[in-house]
């Protein structure tokens, strides 16, 4: 990572760390809704912007992981057991949606993955033994760390960004590891990537399971922010969420999934001032920006700078006449 | 005695009621270019996909050094020390030059675990340097490969099915479409890695001057059957061959 990506991720934590003092319950709220959010849109990062796989089930993991961490919080058990466990189970279940992407690419996935997120909605709404039904679950506790509580909003905010940073090391890891290199083959140019000794079936389940144990790992966190989970929040329309989410903030960008959180949760309640008419804003601002620049916001901040700086010359063999 | 790499075995594939290959058999010896030629429809891809184990034949097999390839995965024939390079372009565009190198090199080193937990570059950086340096890219190290003319691609893609360092590597068409220095220069860089590490090529190329220049033996197929074999010079004056090329 360079010295300048250091700063900046620097400076955005200090930003993250003083923003939200001082500020009323409700603006913390949202503040740490965007931070879930982000750790779900890191994973369908992974998956889709990086790896090229389409899914449209990430709500359905974030459901998964929300109701066992609310299962074994409610039974008793330390947060932190809820939290691996979810993680796990989501990375294997993702494991397992990842085999008809071997089979089937493009549409064809999303609608296998669209399918999947209807199935999980039906199983929480209709397994009332287990989930509680359309009624949830209530009462999971916000956990405490060596005496140190998180009840509060704004000590839950700051145990909310200690996940973030460390899902956002992580993620970094991965995709600058040449299990991110890989990953960037699958999506560019299998058969190519295949042909070099990359095992893509491998490396495309991996990339569905660590996806779906970001939105394990995000769940996790919803269930003791809201202390209250229905099905209705898992549904297809929220896993929509999450794709907007990457595809607003640059599909294939480190910065993307974030910033597109920053979008979708935070850009809503800026524009509450325009009262009725702020979704309307919001949806025609969405629809020129995935029109003109498809790449999304880093996309779009790309172009920018390239406009500004002087071209840079790529074919420098010209330099030297033309040799090639 | 020379060491056998490449082993073809009467090998026939038919589609329908129409027969690509016809009981061909060849084998290719360690070091030596072997070009594959003959007008369009004569079974080259065909036999090509059948020696990179994408195609079952449905009579004979095919060998390399020494494991049976049919229905292998191209991956683990990767694995078995067999480099390929595709008719179209196939670098990874949004990668950049040194990063498509250190990719076709990443998965012959370690682990999967060591290529999470491992540096990033898998250790490969300076033999990715050198790869680059080989095939004369240094000035484009850090562009992204998407970016290059078709010509300079066309050179990642070759570094890329030598990075590994294969025993074998099937070449599928790299002069098609590249301007004049350039296939020089491409014939050139071949010749001398081939001189330095022994390595065996399996040229298809529609390209006569090229083909003939490059290689030490030619197989000519029509209608799915060898018609001749031999030096260039021994193609160049088969009235067989002729006669294929000129529909005589």
């Amino acid at each position: 990572m360079s010295r300048k990506h250091i700063l900046f991720a620097a400076i955005a934590l200090l930003l993250l760390i003083f923003v939200p003092m001082g500020q009323k319950n409700y603006i913390i709220y949202v503040l740490t809704s965007w931070l879930m959010f982000s750790i779900a849109a890191m994973g369908l990062n992974l998956t889709l912007g990086y790896a090229g796989q389409i899914s449209l089930a990430q709500a359905s993991f974030m459901g998964i992981g929300a109701y066992i961490t609310a299962l074994v919080t409610l039974a008793g058990y330390h947060w932190v057991l809820g939290w691996i466990a979810a993680m796990g189970a989501t990375f294997v279940i993702g494991l397992l949606l990842g085999y008809p992407a071997l089979r089937v690419q493009h549409h064809f996935l999303a609608f296998v993955t669209l399918a999947f997120n209807t199935l999980v909605f039906l199983v929480l709404r209709n397994e009332e033994w287990l989930t509680g039904g359309s009624h949830g679950l209530v009462g999971m506790p916000r956990p405490d760390f060596f005496g140190i509580s998180t009840g509060k909003n704004l000590e839950f905010y700051y145990f909310v960004l200690v996940l973030f940073v460390i899902s956002a090391l992580v993620f970094s890891w991965i995709v600058h590891s040449p299990w991110g290199r890989a990953f960037k083959a699958l999506r560019e140019n299998p058969v190519r990537a295949e042909s070099l000794g990359v095992d893509t079936r491998r490396i495309t389940l991996l990339a569905f399971a660590i996806g779906s144990a970001f939105g394990g790992g995000a769940g996790a966190i919803m269930t003791p922010l809201v202390q209250f989970i229905e099905p209705g929040s898992f549904g297809l329309i929220h896993s929509l969420k999450i794709l907007l989410m990457v595809v607003v903030g640059g599909a294939g960008f480190y910065y993307g999934p974030m910033l597109g959180a920053a979008v979708v949760i935070l850009l809503p309640e800026l524009l509450r001032f325009t009262e009725g008419y702020y979704l309307m804003i919001y949806a025609a601002m969405v629809i020129v920006l995935m029109v003109y620049s498809p790449g999304g916001l880093i996309g779009l901040g790309h172009k920018i700078m390239a406009r500004v700086r002087p071209k840079k010359e790529v074919r420098k063999d010209m330099a030297k006449g033309a040799q090639l | 005695m020379t060491e056998t790499v490449l082993s073809v075995n009467h090998i026939s594939k038919s589609f329908g009621g129409i027969h690509a290959v016809r009981d061909v058999s060849f084998e290719v010896s360690r070091g030596e270019v072997l070009g594959l030629i003959g007008p369009n429809g004569s079974g080259k891809s065909t036999l090509f996909n059948c020696v990179l184990g994408q195609l079952r034949p449905d009579k004979g097999d095919v060998h390399i050094n020494g494991h049976r390839v049919a229905n292998m995965r191209a991956s683990h024939l990767n694995k078995l020390g067999v480099g390929r390079t595709f008719q179209q372009l196939s670098v990874f565009p949004q990668m950049s030059v040194l990063d498509n190198i250190i990719l076709a090199g990443q998965e012959h080193h370690g682990t999967m675990a060591s290529r999470l937990f491992g540096p990033s570059d898998a250790g490969l950086t300076e033999e990715a340097d050198r790869m680059i340096a080989f095939f004369r890219l240094e000035h484009l190290r850090d562009e992204m490969a998407g970016s290059l003319s078709y010509g300079q691609q066309k050179l990642v893609d070759a570094a890329m099915a030598f990075m590994a360092g294969p025993s074998l590597v099937l070449l599928d068409e790299p002069a098609g479409g590249v301007n004049l220095t350039m296939l020089a220069n491409l014939k050139e860089r071949l010749e001398t890695y081939n001189r330095e590490h022994d390595t065996t090529f399996v040229v298809i190329e529609h390209n006569m001057e090229f083909v003939m220049s490059l290689c030490t033996r030619i197989i000519v197929l029509a209608e799915g059957a060898i018609i001749a074999e031999g030096t260039p010079e021994e193609i160049r004056s088969n009235q067989q061959v002729i006669d294929a090329y000129l529909g005589g």
